[in-house]
C-alpha cells in the first residue's frame, strides 16, 4: 500500500471498485480497481487512447457533461459513493478539482480567474477573497510574479503562468484531491519543471490524481503508478497493473508493463 | 512556353479578373448608393429639417415625429425580440438535446426567415390588430417586427456561443459551477460581441422595413409625439413611400433627406457596434 506523508486520517482517497465506462453501445473502459490514497501523487500511463482521460474525468463525474457515457462499478471518495444520491455533481466538482491538459483561464482578470470558484460557493467577503486569490496563488507558485497586478487580464499571462493560473483556480475551491489531464504537454520544458515543483509540494495537502503521456514525468513526480492499455481496438481498456512508482519502474510485475516503461511500444 | 501552361496562365488571368470584378461590382454599388443619397439627401439636412414637424401637406418643414415614430418602433421591437431570442439562442446552442423536437425548432426559424415580409405585415394585422384587439399601434407594429428580426437573433446567439471554446465551460463545471451559472458567468460575456453585433443587423433590418408596419403601425401624417405604445406613429421608411408616392408637387430633396436620416442612422449604428466588437475582440482572444 502506497501512503503518502501526510496520510493519518487525511481526506481525499479514491476507491475504485470494478469501473467501466460506456458511450453508447462502446465499453471504452472496463473492470478497473485500485486505491488511490490521500495526499499522494498517483499517476495514470498508457499508450494515446487507452482510457487514462476517461477513467480521469469518472472521478469528478465530467464524463455526465459529455453525453451519452455511462459509468458502471462503484467509486468511493473517502467512503461516499459519488454516484450515489446523496452527492450532488456539483458539490462533487468543489472537493475534486481539474486541471486540463491545455491551459485554459477564463477571460477576466487573474483575480476573478481565482475567486470563479469562491465566488460559486457564494464568498462575497472582499478581505475573505482576497486572502483566498494570494493563498491559491502562492500554493501554485505564481504569486511572485503577478501580486502586483492582480487585475491584469488573464490572457497576458505566458502559457505556462496561464497553466499555473489554472492551478491556483482550482486550488481557490480548498479541493481534497485535484484531477490532472496531462497538464503540461502544452508546455515549455521550463514550465513544465515549474508545474512538476508545484505538483509536489501540493501533494503536502491534497491527493494529485495525474494522467501522463511522458514516462520519466511519472517516475519523477508519482508515488503510485497506474498502466492502462487497450489490447485491441475492439477490446476496452484495462487496468493492467497499479503500485508504488519506485517497484513498477524498477520491476514491473506483467510484462506487457515491462515493455511499454522499457519502451518497446506506445 | 508550352502551350498547356499557356492556357493554364491565361485562365488564371481570367479568373482573377471575373473574380475581381465581381467583387468590385458589390462595393461599387454599396459606394454608389451611400454617396448619391448622400449627395442628393444632404443638402436637405438642416436643425430645423431634424425637429420640425412636417409643414404644408409634407412639402415642408422636417421630419421630427417620424424619426421619434420609427426610433420609438425599433427600440420596442429590441425589448420585445432581444430577450426572446437571446434565450432561445441559449437553448438550442447549450441545453438542447439532439432531438425531433429541435430539429422542429430549427425548421421554425429557417420558415420565419423565409417568409416574406408583406405577409408579416398582413400576419400582424389579423393577429395582433385585430384578433388581439391593440390596434395600430407602436406595440403591435413592434411585436410583428420583432417576428421578423428573431430568427436573426436567434442565429446570431447560437453561432456566438457556438464560437467558445468548450475547455472554458468544462474549467466552470469542474469548479462546481452549475450549467447555468457557466453560461451566465463565463460563455454568454464571452458571447456578447457576437450576439450584440449580430442582433443589430436585424434590429437595423427592421428599422427599415416598411411592409410590415404598413397595416400595423405607421400612419400617414401626425404631428404629435407617441405618448404610449398603443399610439399609432409615423415611420421613416413609410414616409418615404408616402411621399414618393403620394404627395405631388413635394421638393425631391424632402426625399432624399429622409432616406438620408434613415441609411445614415442605421449606418451609424452598425459601425458603432462593429467598433465595440473589435474593441472586445483585442481583448477576449483564444
Amino acid at each position: 500500500m502506497v501512503t503518502g506523508p501526510a496520510n493519518n486520517g487525511a481526506k481525499g482517497s479514491f476507491d475504485l471498485k470494478e469501473v467501466s465506462v460506456t458511450y453508447g453501445s462502446e465499453t471504452a473502459v472496463a473492470g478497473v480497481s485500485m486505491h488511490i490514497p490521500p495526499c499522494a501523487v498517483t499517476a495514470l500511463i498508457g499508450p494515446s487512447g487507452c482510457g487514462k482521460s476517461t477513467l480521469l474525468r469518472c472521478l469528478n463525474r465530467m464524463n455526465d457533461e459529455l453525453g451519452n457515457a455511462t459509468v458502471g462499478g462503484t467509486i468511493l471518495l473517502d467512503g461516499v459513493d459519488i454516484y450515489g444520491k446523496e452527492l450532488d455533481p456539483v458539490e462533487l466538482r468543489t472537493k475534486v478539482g481539474q486541471v486540463f491538459q491545455k491551459p485554459n483561464p477564463f477571460p477576466m482578470s487573474i483575480y476573478d480567474n481565482v475567486a470563479y470558484g469562491p465566488r460559486t460557493q457564494g464568498i462575497r467577503r472582499r478581505a475573505e477573497l482576497d486572502e483566498v486569490v494570494e493563498r491559491s496563488l502562492k500554493r501554485s507558485a505564481l504569486w511572485g510574479e503577478v501580486k502586483k497586478d492582480l487585475k491584469k487580464h488573464a490572457f497576458e499571462l505566458s502559457g505556462g503562468q496561464q497553466q499555473r493560473l489554472c492551478i491556483a483556480r482550482a486550488l481557490a475551491t480548498q479541493p481534497e484531491v485535484v484531477l490532472m489531464d496531462e497538464p503540461a504537454s502544452s508546455l515549455d520544458p521550463i514550465s513544465t519543471q515549474q508545474i512538476e515543483d508545484t505538483i509536489a509540494e501540493l501533494k503536502e495537502h491534497v491527493t494529485i490524481v495525474i494522467v501522463t503521456h511522458n514516462m520519466q514525468q511519472a517516475a519523477r513526480i508519482s508515488d503510485q503508478t497506474a498502466f492502462m492499455l487497450r489490447e485491441s481496438m475492439e477490446a476496452p481498456a484495462e487496468l493492467i497493473e497499479v503500485g508504488e512508482t519506485r517497484v513498477m519502474f524498477t520491476n514491473p510485475r506483467d510484462k506487457r508493463t515491462e515493455a511499454y516503461i522499457t519502451g518497446r511500444f506506445g | 512556353m508550352n502551350r498547356r501552361i499557356r492556357q493554364a496562365r491565361i485562365a488564371q488571368t481570367v479568373a482573377v479578373a471575373v473574380t475581381g470584378t465581381a467583387a468590385a461590382l458589390v462595393v461599387a454599388a454599396a459606394l454608389f448608393l451611400l454617396v448619391y443619397i448622400t449627395v442628393r439627401g444632404l443638402p436637405a439636412i438642416s436643425w430645423e429639417f431634424l425637429t420640425d414637424v412636417p409643414r404644408q401637406q409634407m412639402k415642408a418643414g422636417g421630419i421630427f415625429p417620424v424619426i421619434m415614430g420609427t426610433l420609438a418602433l425599433t427600440l420596442a421591437t429590441a425589448a420585445l425580440s432581444l430577450p426572446v431570442g437571446v434565450a432561445a439562442g441559449i437553448y438550442l446552442s447549450e441545453y438542447a438535446p439532439r432531438s425531433r423536437f429541435t430539429r422542429v425548432i430549427r425548421l421554425s426559424i429557417s420558415n420565419m426567415a423565409g417568409v416574406p415580409s408583406i405577409v408579416y405585415g398582413l400576419f400582424g394585422l389579423a393577429l395582433f390588430v385585430i384578433l388581439m384587439g391593440i390596434g395600430k399601434s407602436i406595440l403591435a407594429g413592434a411585436l410583428t417586427l420583432a417576428c421578423l428580426t428573431l430568427p436573426v437573433i436567434i442565429t446570431a446567439t447560437e453561432e456566438a456561443l457556438r464560437q467558445i471554446p468548450t475547455d472554458l465551460r468544462q474549467a466552470s463545471l469542474a469548479l462546481g459551477a452549475t450549467r447555468w451559472r457557466t453560461i451566465y458567468k463565463v460563455v454568454l460575456p464571452a458571447a456578447a460581441p457576437g450576439i450584440v453585433t449580430g442582433s443589430i443587423l436585424g434590429l437595423s433590418r427592421a428599422a427599415g422595413e416598411t411592409a410590415p408596419i404598413l397595416f400595423t403601425a405607421a400612419v400617414y401624417y401626425k404631428r404629435q409625439l407617441p405618448d404610449s405604445v398603443f399610439a399609432d406613429v409615423m415611420a421613416l421608411p413609410y414616409h418615404i413611400f408616402i411621399l414618393a408616392t403620394q404627395v405631388t408637387g413635394r421638393p425631391d430633396d424632402i426625399i432624399w433627406g429622409t432616406a438620408f436620416v434613415l441609411v445614415g442612422g442605421v449606418t451609424a449604428i452598425s459601425v458603432a457596434a462593429a467598433a465595440w466588437r473589435s474593441a472586445q475582440r483585442r481583448k477576449v482572444r483564444w
